[in-house]
C-alpha cells in the first residue's frame, strides 16, 4: 500500500516538476478518498537535484471484510472470501493500483495542463515498492518489468527472521530505475503490473475496473514477450476465481476448522480444469512423447489411458458402465461418443469435480435421448453403496492411488464385494516408470495427492489378492509405451468375474428354483400365518 | 369364510388388524365411504373419488380413473410402508381392481382384509338418486356392480384376503361395528427383563444348567424374568422330550416366549401328517417321541402349531426371530415373513458342504431394534448392527448361550459333549467379521437426521453432507478407528469492558444465568486440537476395533490423522499407553482402551501452510512497508509539511502489526522428530463400555494429572486451572485476575466450563459445555492486528453469536452421542453417523472468527 517515485533534475530541469507532472503539491501532504481507503501524497524530498513523492493508501481491513457479499447466517461475514488477517493493508496490491489510477489519473493519460510540454519528455525515474506480492518470484517481477525498459532489482522478504526455515514470503522489495521512461508510461506499467504480480484474490476488484486495467496497456503490452501470461492472470482467472469461491464454501469452512488452507483439501480438481478443458496436470503432462499417434504427433498418457479402457470395455460387451471416480468426465465424455454404451454413470466424492464434469459435457442443453444415457452424482468408493450393484463394468481410473493404503480395503469390499459387475477395470501409476519422466524429481510421486504408487509386482499381488478373496479372474495390460526396463507408464488390470460363483443368468434360474422349493418346503406356512393373526 | 358370527341384534363385530390393508368392497351407492367414515380415522381412508378430484378437478370424471388408482395406490403403498393401516374406499367389485391391492399389501408383508357391503341394487340406486352429483348415474352401473360383486364373493378368500367379512343389507351394516385387533407378533408392552436363549437342540441338561445359572427355579425366575427361547428346540439332540417339556410347562405358566425354528416347523409338519425327509436330526426326534404318550405329541403338536413367526418386544427395541429378520418385516404378517424369520435368506447358491449359502443380512441391517437370532451355528455370539446371533452350537459341542436383555450381557454354559457331529466347522457366518464391514452410503448421505440422547433429532443438510463426505472418504483416518470428533466451541459475549472484544466476565455471568456456580477455568492451550484413540495392545485394536496393524489414531478436527508418518503416530501412542500403565488407569478405569481429548503443540506443528500464506505473510508485508513509510512521513515532516495525524497513526499501525507478528510467534517453535512437540490432555472421553462425557471436571483433571506424572518422556503436558464460584463476586474476581495473568504472559486465553461437566438447565435446555475467553493479543490473529484501535473494535462488536452458539450445543450433542454409541457397542454406522454428523456440521456457515 505505499510507494515511491523519485526522480532527479538539475536547475534547469528541477526534479520538482514532477509535482507538475502528478498534479500535486509537492509542500503539501494531501488525501484522497478512493474506493479501497484514503489515498495520501506527500513529499518525503522535493529540491532542484532530487524529488520525492509518495504514495500512502491506508487501507481499512474492518470494512474490507464487511464489504464482502458472503454472509452468514445472522448477517456475519462468512468465511475465508474476507479475513481481518490480510494483506492489503500492507502489500502493494490491485487495491495500490486502483489507488494509483484514481490520485494520479491525469499523469496516467499523460495530460498537464500547466506545463503541456512535460508529460512526453522521458526523465529518470526511480520507484520503490517496499512489499510487492509477486507470484512467480524476483525472476517473474524482472521477466515482465525488464523488457519494458526498466533496470530491476528485486529482492525477496524472508518470512519471518526467526523461523528462516520458513523461508521467503511472496514479496519483494522492488526498485525499478530508468531514464528512458515518461511517468506516464511507469504509472501505466505499474497500473497493470502489479495486480498482475498480486495475482490473487481479483474479486477485490470489480470487473470494470479490470477492464481498465487492460486499457492501460495499450502500447505496450501487445509487444511484451510475457503477453499472454498477463491477460490470462487477468481474464482466465477473474470469473473462475469468484466462481471457484462460491463453489467450494463448505469445504473452506471444514479447512478452517482444521487451521489448514483450503487447497489441502479442495484439491480434487486440478486448477488447469477450470479454465483449459482436457488440461492434464503433474509431471505426466510435461512429459511429452510418451506414445505416438497416427500422424506421429504425440498422443498425451490420459488419451492412451482412455482408448486403452474404451477397448478393454468393448471387449468386455458391456453396456452399463460405471465410471468410478469420474472426476471431470473426460472418460464419461469418451464413452458417450459409443453408443454400445447404453448407460454411464460418473461418480465421484468431489461435488466440485462433478460440477466441472456436468459444464463439461454441457449435460443441461443435451439432448434427451442423449441425457438419459448419463448419470453423474456423488459417492464414496469408502461406502458401500446399494446403487452400484447391477452393472456391467466399473472403471477406476487413476483412483486407488488417491486412497490411503489403509482405506484400500473398504474399496475393494465396496466394489468387488458389494457392487461386484462383471468386469473390473483399475489403472494406476507404475512406479517403477517414474525414472522415465524427466521433470519428476527422483523419489517423488506424479500429483501432489497421490499416496502411494505402486511398482508392477506390487499391483500385481494385491490384484490377485483381491480377485482370489472376491471370486475374479484377473489380467494385466500395459498402456502407454511398454518400456522393457521399467515397464509401462500407466498398469492396467482387468477382472472379470468367475462364472462359477453363480452369478448372471444360470445364477438367477437357480435362485428362481430354490425359491419354488422353499415355497413348497414352507407348503401351508402362509395360510398359518393368517390364521394367527 | 370367516363370518365370525352370526347375525345378533346388537350387530355383528367385525375383528380388523391394527396393520392391514382394509379393501372396501360394494357396489356404488352402498354406503362404503359412510361406513369408512364412522369406523375409521380419516387419514385412514383412501378414497378413489378423492383421488380422482385430485388428479382431475372433478370426483365423478371416469376418465380420471386410472391416474386416480395410480394416486391410490401410491399413497396406500407410503402409508403401508410406514407401518399405518389403510382403508381402501373404491368399488372394488371387480377381481382386476383387487388384484393390485393385494399385490400391494404382500409387497409390504401386511394382511388384505375384506369387508364387503352387499346392498340390494334398489338401495344403492335410491341413495345415488339422492345425490346431486351421482343423480345421473345410469342405474344399468349399480347393476353391474352388484352382479359382479355377487360373482365375487365365493373367491375372494382364494384371491389373497386373509380374513373377509360380508354385511347383508343396510341393517347389518348399520350396526356392525370394527375392533382392531393387535397382531401377534405385537408383544412391545412386555418389558421383560428377558433372558434370550439360543438353539438348544434337544439337550436338555445344558438348557437345565443354563436356566440354574440365569437364576431360574424350576422354571420360574424369582425376580419374573421371562426367558425368551430363539427357536430349534428340537432334532439332534438327546433328550427333545425334556426340553421340550421344560419349555412348554414355561410358556405355557408365563414364565417364557417361544418363536419356531426350522426344526419345529418341520417337525410340526411330520406330526401333521406330512411326508418330510427324516434328515439333520429329525429321525432322532422321532424316535425320542416314540417313547412319549400320544398325549405329550399332540400337545407338542398343538404348542407348534401355535407358535408365532416371531416377537416384537420392550417397545419396539427387540426383536426375537430364530433365522432373523431384516427391519422392514419387524412385526409384519405374511407368508415371506414367517419364511424368513425361520430359515433366514438365501443367495441360491451353495457352498463346498452342499449347504445353502446365506445373504448376510445382518450385514446391512441399519434398524434400532437389536434382532436376537439363532439359526447359524457360530463360535461365539457377537453383536454386528445391532443383530446377535445366539446359536453356538451346543448340539455340536459348542455352548448354549443367553442374552440378559435389557442388559445386554452374555451368559453361556459348555456342552457336556459333542452330540452331533457337525457338517462343517463352526465359523462367524457374518462377512468380515473382523475386518469391518465397510460403512454404506445410506448411512451418511443426502440430507438426515441423527437421533440423540441429549437433544432430540438434528438434521444436517445436504450440502454439508456432501462437503462431509469428501473430506472423510479422501483424508479422514480409518473410520474404525475415528470414533469422535470434538464439537465447535462458542465465545463469550461479546466484552463490554473498554479495550476488549473477549473478557471472562461475561462468561462467568452467562454460566451464572444458566443456574450454573461451579466452574472450571481451564487454560486454552496454544496449539491444535487432537483427538486420540489408545489402545492397550495390538490385540485390543484388533478385537475392539477391527483393525490390524495400529494400536489407536491420533487425529485432528476434522478427522485427518496428524502425522504423515504412522511410524510418528504409534511413538506418540507408545507413549500415552507407558504412561497409562504406569498411573495404573487400565485398571482403575477397567479398560483396554480410551479415547482423550488434548490439545497437541506447537499450533505450527499443522498449521505450518496456513502459518505461512496468512498469519507469516502479512507480518512480512508489513514489516517490509513500515520503515519505508515513517521515513517518507518523517522526511516529509522534517520538510515543514503538516503530517502529524498521519505520522502518529502510521506509528500505531506499526506497532500494532509487531505486535501481532509477537502474537502468532508464540505459537511456533521448532520441532525436530517429536522433539518439542507437546501434547496436553484435557478429558478423557470414553473407556470400555462407559462414557466419560459426564464425569466432573475436577475428576476428569485429577486423572489426567497423574498421566502427566507418569509420562517420563516430556510429551505431556498438564493443563493449569483455576475452579470458580460465578456466584461468588470475589471468586469471580480471582477468575478474571487469572484470566489477565494468563493473557498477560502471550497466553490464548482459557475456556470456563461447568464443573459437572453434563448440565442442564431448570428448563431442561443442554448447557454450552465450555465457552471459550480469548486473550487479548491472540486476537490479533483472528481479528487482525490493529483490531484494539477504538473505531474497528466499535464495529467487531457487532458480532452474531446465535447461530454459532446453537452450532456449538449441537455439534456437542452428536458428539456425546457418538460417546453413547461407542460406549454401548453400537454396530460401527451407529457410531459414525454421529461422528459424520459432526464433520457436516463443521462446514455450516457460521462467522469463521467465533
Amino acid at each position: 500500500m505505499f510507494l515511491t517515485i523519485t526522480t532527479t533534475g538539475t536547475a534547469e530541469r528541477p526534479a520538482t516538476d514532477l509535482g507538475f507532472l502528478l498534479h500535486k503539491h509537492p509542500d503539501k501532504a494531501q488525501a484522497f478518498s478512493t474506493s479501497c481507503g484514503t489515498a495520501h501524497v506527500l513529499y518525503p524530498e522535493a529540491d532542484d537535484q532530487r524529488c520525492t513523492a509518495a504514495l500512502l493508501l491506508e487501507v481499512d481491513p474492518v470494512a474490507l471484510v464487511r464489504r464482502g457479499k458472503g454472509k452468514g447466517r445472522g448477517g456475519a461475514p462468512d468465511a475465508a472470501l474476507a479475513q481481518y488477517v490480510n494483506d492489503r493493508p500492507y502489500a502493494a496490491s490491485s487495491l495500490l493500483a486502483v489507488a494509483l489510477s484514481s490520485v494520479f489519473s491525469s499523469a496516467l493519460r499523460g495530460v498537464c495542463h500547466a506545463r503541456p510540454e512535460l508529460p512526453g519528455q522521458a526523465s529518470p525515474l526511480r520507484i520503490a515498492v517496499p512489499a510487492l506480492p509477486a507470484r512467480g518470484g524476483p525472476g517473474l517481477v524482472r521477466r515482465l518489468f525488464e523488457p519494458l525498459g526498466w533496470t530491476v532489482t528485486a529482492e525477496p522478504v524472508p518470512l519471518d527472521e526467526e523461523f528462516p526455515e520458513w523461508g521467503d514470503s511472496r514479496y519483494v522489495r522492488l526498485e525499478l530505475e530508468s531514464d528512458s521512461l515518461t511517468l506516464a508510461e511507469a504509472l501505466r506499467h505499474l497500473y497493470v503490473l502489479l495486480p498482475v504480480l498480486d495475482d490473487a484474490k481479483h474479486y477485490w476488484v470489480t470487473s470494470e475496473e479490470v477492464d481498465k486495467l487492460l486499457r492501460a496497456g495499450e502500447g505496450w503490452l501487445s509487444g511484451h514477450p510475457e503477453q499472454n501470461l498477463i491477460t490470462s492472470r487477468y481474464l482466465a482467472r477473474r470469473w473462475s476465481l469468484t466462481r471457484q469461491a462460491k463453489e467450494r464454501l463448505e469445504l473452506v469452512r471444514l479447512a478452517e476448522a482444521d487451521d489448514s488452507e483450503v487447497d489441502e483439501l479442495d484439491n480434487a480438481v486440478a486448477p488447469e480444469a477450470e479454465t483449459e478443458a482436457g488440461a492434464e496436470a503433474g509431471a505426466e503432462a510435461g512429459a511429452a512423447g510418451t506414445g505416438d499417434g497416427a500422424e506421429g504427433k504425440p498422443v498425451s498418457l490420459a488419451a492412451q489411458r482412455r482408448d486403452a479402457i474404451v477397448t478393454a470395455l468393448r471387449e468386455s460387451g458391456a453396456a452399463r458402465v460405471l465410471d468410478l471416480g469420474c472426476g471431470e468426465g473426460q472418460l464419461v465424455q469418451e464413452l458417450l461418443k459409443d453408443t454400445r454404451f447404453t448407460e454411464i454413470v460418473g461418480v465421484d466424492v468431489s461435488v466440485r469435480a462433478l460440477t466441472i464434469a456436468a459444464r463439461r459435457l454441457k449435460l443441461d442443453r443435451m439432448g434427451e435421448r442423449q441425457a438419459a444415457r448419463v448419470t453423474l452424482r456423488q459417492g464414496s468408493l469408502v461406502y458401500t453403496d446399494k446403487q452400484l450393484k447391477g452393472y456391467d463394468a466399473a472403471v477406476l481410473s487413476e483412483v486407488i492411488e488417491h486412497l490411503d493404503l489403509p482405506r484400500l480395503p473398504a474399496l475393494e469390499y465396496a466394489v468387488f464385494g458389494t457392487a461386484r459387475p462383471r468386469t473390473v477395470l483399475v489403472t494406476t501409476p507404475n512406479a517403477e516408470y517414474n525414472v522415465r519422466w524427466e521433470t519428476l524429481p527422483a523419489g517423488h510421486v506424479r500429483h501432489r495427492d497421490h499416496r502411494f504408487e505402486w511398482t508392477r509386482a506390487q499391483f500385481g499381488q494385491w490384484a490377485h489378492s483381491v480377485a482370489e478373496r472376491h471370486g475374479y479372474d484377473v489380467g494385466f495390460r500395459p498402456v502407454g509405451p511398454d518400456d522393457p526396463e521399467v515397464g509401462p507408464p500407466t498398469q492396467m488390470a482387468v477382472f472379470t468375474l468367475r462364472a462359477t460363483r453363480g452369478e448372471g443368468a444360470s445364477g438367477h434360474e437357480s435362485r428362481n428354483t430354490r425359491n419354488d422349493k422353499r415355497r413348497d418346503e414352507c407348503g401351508d406356512e402362509d395360510e398359518k400365518e393368517a390364521t394367527a393373526a | 369364510m370367516t363370518e365370525t358370527s352370526t347375525p345378533m341384534r346388537q350387530g355383528r363385530v367385525l375383528p380388523v388388524t391394527d396393520l392391514s390393508l382394509v379393501v372396501l368392497i360394494g357396489a356404488s351407492g352402498s354406503g362404503k365411504s359412510t361406513f369408512a367414515r364412522r369406523h375409521f380415522k380419516p387419514t385412514e381412508v383412501l378414497s378413489s373419488d378423492f383421488c380422482r378430484g385430485l388428479v382431475s378437478d372433478d370426483e365423478n370424471d371416469q376418465s380420471a380413473t386410472r391416474d386416480a388408482f395410480d394416486v391410490l395406490h401410491y399413497i396406500a403403498g407410503k402409508r403401508l410402508a410406514a407401518g399405518r393401516r389403510t382403508v381402501v374406499d373404491a368399488t372394488s367389485v371387480q377381481q382386476d381392481a383387487r388384484r393390485p391391492l393385494i399385490e400391494l399389501a404382500k409387497q409390504h408383508d401386511v394382511l388384505p382384509i375384506a369387508i364387503v357391503l352387499d346392498v340390494p341394487e334398489e338401495v344403492c340406486a335410491e341413495r345415488n338418486a339422492a345425490r346431486t352429483d351421482r343423480a345421473g348415474a345410469p342405474r344399468r352401473v349399480i347393476r353391474r356392480h352388484t352382479r359382479e360383486l355377487r360373482r365375487s364373493l365365493r373367491h375372494l378368500e382364494r384371491e389373497g384376503f386373509r380374513k373377509v367379512h360380508v354385511l347383508r343389507g343396510a341393517e347389518e351394516i348399520e350396526n356392525a361395528s370394527v375392533v382392531t385387533e393387535k397382531r401377534l407378533n405385537d408383544l412391545t408392552h412386555l418389558t421383560g427383563p428377558f433372558d434370550i436363549i439360543g438353539d438348544v437342540h434337544g439337550c436338555s441338561a445344558e438348557l437345565e444348567t443354563l436356566l440354574g445359572k440365569l437364576g431360574y427355579v424350576d422354571g420360574v425366575h424369582p425376580e419374573g424374568r421371562k426367558a425368551v427361547f430363539v427357536g430349534d428346540l428340537v432334532d439332534r439332540g438327546p433328550d427333545t422330550p425334556g426340553v421340550l417339556r421344560r419349555v412348554m410347562s414355561m410358556v405355557k405358566s408365563g414364565n417364557a416366549l417361544c418363536v419356531p425354528g426350522n426344526h419345529e416347523n418341520k417337525y410340526g409338519r411330520h406330526l401333521r401328517g406330512r411326508k418330510v425327509r427324516h434328515t439333520h436330526g429329525l429321525a432322532e426326534t422321532i424316535a425320542q417321541m416314540e417313547k412319549e404318550s400320544e398325549e405329550f405329541r399332540q400337545e407338542v403338536r398343538e404348542f407348534i402349531d401355535g407358535l408365532v413367526s416371531h416377537y416384537v418386544l420392550d417397545g419396539g427395541r427387540l426383536v426375537v426371530s430364530h433365522a432373523g429378520l431384516p427391519e422392514k418385516y419387524h412385526g409384519r404378517t405374511s407368508g415371506r415373513v414367517r419364511a424368513h424369520a425361520l430359515y433366514g435368506d438365501t443367495t441360491g447358491e451353495t457352498d463346498e458342504f452342499g449347504l445353502p449359502v446365506r445373504h448376510p443380512w445382518a450385514e446391512e441391517y441399519r434398524g434400532r431394534a437389536a434382532v436376537v437370532y439363532g439359526h447359524t451355528p457360530v463360535p461365539r455370539a457377537t453383536w454386528l448392527n445391532n443383530t446377535i446371533c445366539l446359536d453356538t452350537g451346543v448340539v455340536f459341542g459348542g455352548r448354549l448361550t443367553a442374552l440378559r436383555w435389557p442388559e445386554r450381557e452374555l451368559v453361556d454354559v459348555p456342552a457336556e459333549r459333542v452330540w452331533y457331529e457337525p457338517v462343517k466347522p463352526l465359523r462367524t457366518e457374518a462377512p468380515g467379521g473382523h475386518d469391518g464391514r465397510p460403512l454404506d452410503l445410506g448411512d451418511v448421505h443426502g440430507r438426515r437426521g441423527v437421533e440423540t440422547r441429549e437433544a432430540g433429532r438434528i438434521s444436517i443438510r445436504e450440502e454439508n453432507a456432501a462437503a462431509a463426505l469428501e473430506v472423510m472418504s479422501r483424508f479422514a483416518v480409518d473410520p474404525r478407528l475415528l470414533p469422535y470428533l470434538p464439537p465447535t466451541m462458542a465465545p463469550t459475549a461479546t466484552a463490554r469492558a473498554d479495550g476488549y472484544l473477549e473478557h471472562p466476565e461475561e462468561a462467568f455471568a452467562q454460566y451464572r444465568e444458566d443456574g450454573v456456580a461451579r466452574v472450571v477455568c481451564e487454560e486454552k492451550h496454544m496449539g491444535s486440537r487432537a483427538v486420540a484413540l489408545v489402545c492397550r495392545d495390538a490385540k485390543t485394536a484388533r478385537e475392539r476395533f477391527g483393525v490390524d496393524g495400529p494400536t489407536g489414531s491420533l487425529y485432528t478436527r476434522t478427522g485427518r490423522p496428524f502425522f504423515d508418518d504412522p511410524a510418528v503416530t504409534e511413538e506418540i501412542l507408545d507413549r500415552l499407553r507407558t504412561a497409562i500403565t504406569a498411573a495404573g488407569l487400565w485398571t482403575e478405569l477397567d479398560t483396554d482402551w480410551l479415547l482423550l481429548d488434548a490439545e497437541l503443540m506447537p499450533w505450527s506443528l499443522k498449521a505450518s501452510g496456513l502459518l505461512r500464506t496468512q498469519y507469516a505473510a502479512v507480518g512480512a508485508a508489513s514489516g517490509a512497508v513500515f520503515p519505508d513509510v515513517l521515513a517518507a512521513l518523517e522526511g516529509a515532516a522534517a520538510r515543514g509539511v503538516d503530517v502529524t495525524g498521519l505520522l502518529d497513526r502510521q506509528r500505531g499501525r506499526a506497532a500494532d502489526a509487531a505486535a501481532f507478528t509477537a502474537a502468532y510467534r508464540r505459537y511456533c517453535w521448532t520441532t525436530e522428530g517429536l522433539d518439542g512437540v507437546r501434547l496436553a490432555p484435557f478429558q478423557l472421553l470414553a473407556v470400555r463400555g462407559r462414557s466419560l462425557a459426564g464425569l466432573p471436571h475436577d475428576e476428569q483433571l485429577a486423572l489426567i494429572d497423574r498421566l502427566v506424572e507418569h509420562d517420563g518422556t516430556g510429551l505431556l503436558q498438564t493443563t493449569r486451572r483455576l475452579y470458580v464460584d460465578t456466584t461468588d463476586p470475589e471468586s469471580v474476581r480471582a477468575g478474571v485476575d487469572w484470566w489477565l495473568e494468563l493473557t498477560g504472559r502471550g497466553g490464548e486465553g482459557m475456556v470456563v466450563k461447568p464443573l459437572e461437566a453434563l448440565v442442564r438447565t431448570e428448563r431442561g435446555r443442554l448447557v454450552q459445555p465450555g465457552i471459550k475467553c480469548r486473550g487479548r493479543e491472540y486476537l490479533r490473529i483472528i481479528y487482525g492486528p490493529e483490531y484494539t484501535r477504538p473505531d474497528n473494535l466499535a464495529r467487531l462488536r457487532q458480532r452474531f453469536l446465535q447461530h454459532k452458539r446453537s452450532l456449538a450445543i449441537r455439534e456437542y450433542a452428536l458428539g456425546l452421542e457418538a460417546l453413547a454409541r461407542l460406549a454401548d457397542g453400537e454396530p460401527l454406522w451407529r457410531v459414525h453417523e454421529a461422528v459424520f454428523g459432526v464433520l457436516a456440521l463443521e462446514s455450516e456457515p457460521v462467522d469463521p472468527r467465533l
